[in-house]
């Protein structure tokens, strides 16, 4: 569920890092005011706790194959939902910097996908619901279950959005979606079932760490929360829709694999021409276009495929092998020049 | 990583917000092209070779974790041949579909990526990177929150692997049923507590009151102007012109 640098266009992966990072710091401000001076210590344990939980695998019962946790939910239910939150951005901060899993462009989208749906829509909007005040284990185990399930939900639609959002993938919302969607929900199952088990344990052993995790509704910053919420959806929303008038839709696409490239080149060359003048004149920069820019343009809904002569293209594949070939040579020069034992400081 | 961060190089010696600023504007300008982009992309790999030349980290542990965290993209990306089947670029009488140029440029775009985020890391070191950030303006309990999550990591890692070795003697190298993982891992869980408690109370007994004292200074010097100016410059003026393809003009002229 973690996204790569290489899909992610700018303009999403800046969008939801401002979000996430507006997050951050009202999380931090929470954490700080809650005054429980534990905390520090107890964030930064708990967030290694889920990375050695990772390693452990549960049996699903009943299908022979398994899974293991993933972690936002039970520090949502542990820590309360804003140091959950900022548990779950330095989990991810440290995979994507040192394990490569995420990139730094996509942190914005991985924090969102993977923090905030688990601490500010399952936990308060559907496990506390559920599980309530009673003292039941199977209150809480069910409450665990559906709300791990509508975390990973709502986190694989967004990964879907951005994804899509960003353009990079040829893949299409619908199709992109029922691939990610049943995944998740199966994923979200062995979150619920591992998240519930450890619940169900520590109840046992030490039921006063539950109870003494704050009880965080999210009455007085529930504005705050929606009035993000709104925010996001309506960035998400414009972002969406401006890529999807530079996109080919389904049935031009569909024809075009029906018809095959040649027949319907010909009656489209026209417009495709002119099109592509237009573009040329209209654009910043016609030979090297910012095509993100000029292809948000309505007029060049048609014109999906960028005009590539062969000429230009070729003196682009030789230029590129001969600028990677520079590229390393410069590197072996720089190597080779300050060569010698590496030497260690303390 | 660690030892890697350990090494002394001109690139290790700079400022962590350099770094961290170099960093995020490559990884930016890379992403801004668009998909069909491939020649205008080669002349960024200078960056990520050119530091690594310099700070003479090692690079096979950096090749390997490209390579382990490579299947995901590239998954995702490997549906474009699929989707895209428009010609766009004829070497002789062969054709080369749109959906290969952009698999392409989502791959060279990974490796530059992933390759300049571990470089980061690998010359700067967590508590550098950490001092660097909370000078940024990150807040400082998220940067308190990072440093010991990568204190603790691999302390937890540690008793979580001794304990499922430890089952796996015992019960065989399978999958746990679920009520032995809720013991197992919330007895886990529980140590943790339990430790986080003993460190905090070992924070108080030596005076902590909420702010890290590092004995290191940071100081923004003219090699790190340099360095981010000069980046900068390189990142705009590739990203204004196709270099690579102005180079292959410039030979084609030659040769003519």
């Amino acid at each position: 569920m973690h996204m790569a640098d290489a899909l992610i266009s700018p303009a999403v992966g800046g969008t939801l890092w401002a979000v996430s990072g507006g997050l951050i710091l009202y999380c931090a401000r929470k954490v700080r005011e809650s005054a429980r001076e534990i905390l520090v210590p107890l964030m930064g344990v708990m967030g290694a706790f889920v990375f050695a939980a990772q390693m452990i695998n549960v049996a699903i019962p009943g299908t022979g194959s398994s899974g293991h946790l993933a972690g936002g939910l039970m520090l949502a239910i542990l820590l309360g939902p804003h140091a959950a939150f900022l548990v779950m951005a330095s989990i991810l901060t440290v995979q994507a910097l040192f394990f490569a899993d995420g990139g730094l462009l996509a942190l914005g989208c991985n924090i969102f996908n993977l923090g905030f749906f688990g601490a500010f829509i399952a936990y308060p909007l559907v496990y506390r619901p559920i599980a309530g005040s009673s003292t039941s284990g199977a209150h809480t185990s069910v409450a665990a279950l559906v709300a791990a399930i509508v975390a990973l939900q709502l986190g694989a639609l967004g990964v879907v959005v951005e994804t899509v959002a960003s353009g990079i993938t040829d893949l299409r919302f619908s199709t992109f979606a029922l691939l990610m969607q049943p995944i998740h929900l199966a994923i979200g199952v062995i979150e619920g079932i591992a998240t519930a088990a450890v619940v169900a344990f520590v109840r046992r052993a030490r039921p006063e760490i539950i109870v003494e995790a704050p009880v965080a509704a999210p009455r007085g910053s529930a504005t705050l929360l929606y009035g993000g919420l709104i925010l996001a959806t309506l960035v998400v929303g414009g972002v969406l829709s401006w890529f999807a008038s530079s996109h080919p839709d389904g049935l031009e696409w569909s024809i075009q694999q029906l018809t095959g490239q040649e027949e319907l080149a010909a009656p489209e060359e026209g417009i495709h021409l002119r099109l592509a003048t237009i573009q040329e004149k209209s654009a910043f920069l016609p030979d090297y276009s910012f095509k993100s820019a000029a292809e948000s343009e309505p007029e060049s809904e048609t014109e999906v495929w960028p005009a590539v002569s062969a000429g230009t293209s070729v003196s682009g594949v030789v230029g590129g092998a001969l600028t990677m070939i520079i590229a390393i040579l410069i590197g072996m020069l720089f190597r080779r020049r300050t060569a010698g034992p590496p030497v260690k400081t303390g | 990583m660690d030892d890697a961060a350990r090494m002394d190089s001109s690139i290790h010696r700079l400022d962590p917000r350099t770094k961290i600023i170099g960093t995020l504007a490559f990884i930016v300008t890379v992403m801004s092209f668009d998909r069909y982009t491939v020649s205008a992309l080669t002349p960024f790999v200078l960056y990520p070779l050119l530091l690594l030349a310099i700070s003479r980290i090692p690079v096979e542990p950096i090749l390997r974790k490209i390579l382990i965290a490579a299947p995901f993209a590239l998954l995702v990306g490997a549906f474009n041949p699929f989707f895209d089947r428009s010609p766009m670029l004829h070497i002789g009488s062969f054709a080369v579909s749109g959906g290969w140029i952009s698999f392409t440029t989502i791959a060279l775009r990974f490796f530059l990526t992933v390759a300049a985020a571990l470089i980061l890391i690998a010359t700067t070191g967590m508590h550098r990177l950490c001092a660097g950030l909370e000078r940024l303006g990150v807040p400082r309990a998220f940067v308190t929150q990072l440093l010991f999550l990568y204190r603790y990591l691999f302390v937890i890692s540690g008793e979580g692997s001794r304990m499922v070795r430890s089952v796996q003697l015992r019960a065989g190298p399978s999958a746990l049923p679920v009520r032995t993982y809720g013991t197992l891992v919330g007895t886990l869980l529980l140590r943790s507590f339990d430790r986080a408690e003993r460190v905090h109370q070992a924070m108080i007994a030596r005076g902590y009151d909420g702010s890290m004292r590092r004995l290191e200074s940071q100081r923004f010097g003219w090699r790190d102007g340099m360095f981010v100016c000069g980046w900068i410059l390189l990142f705009v003026a590739a990203r204004r012109w196709n270099l690579a393809e102005l180079l292959g003009n410039v030979l084609g002229r030659i040769a003519a």
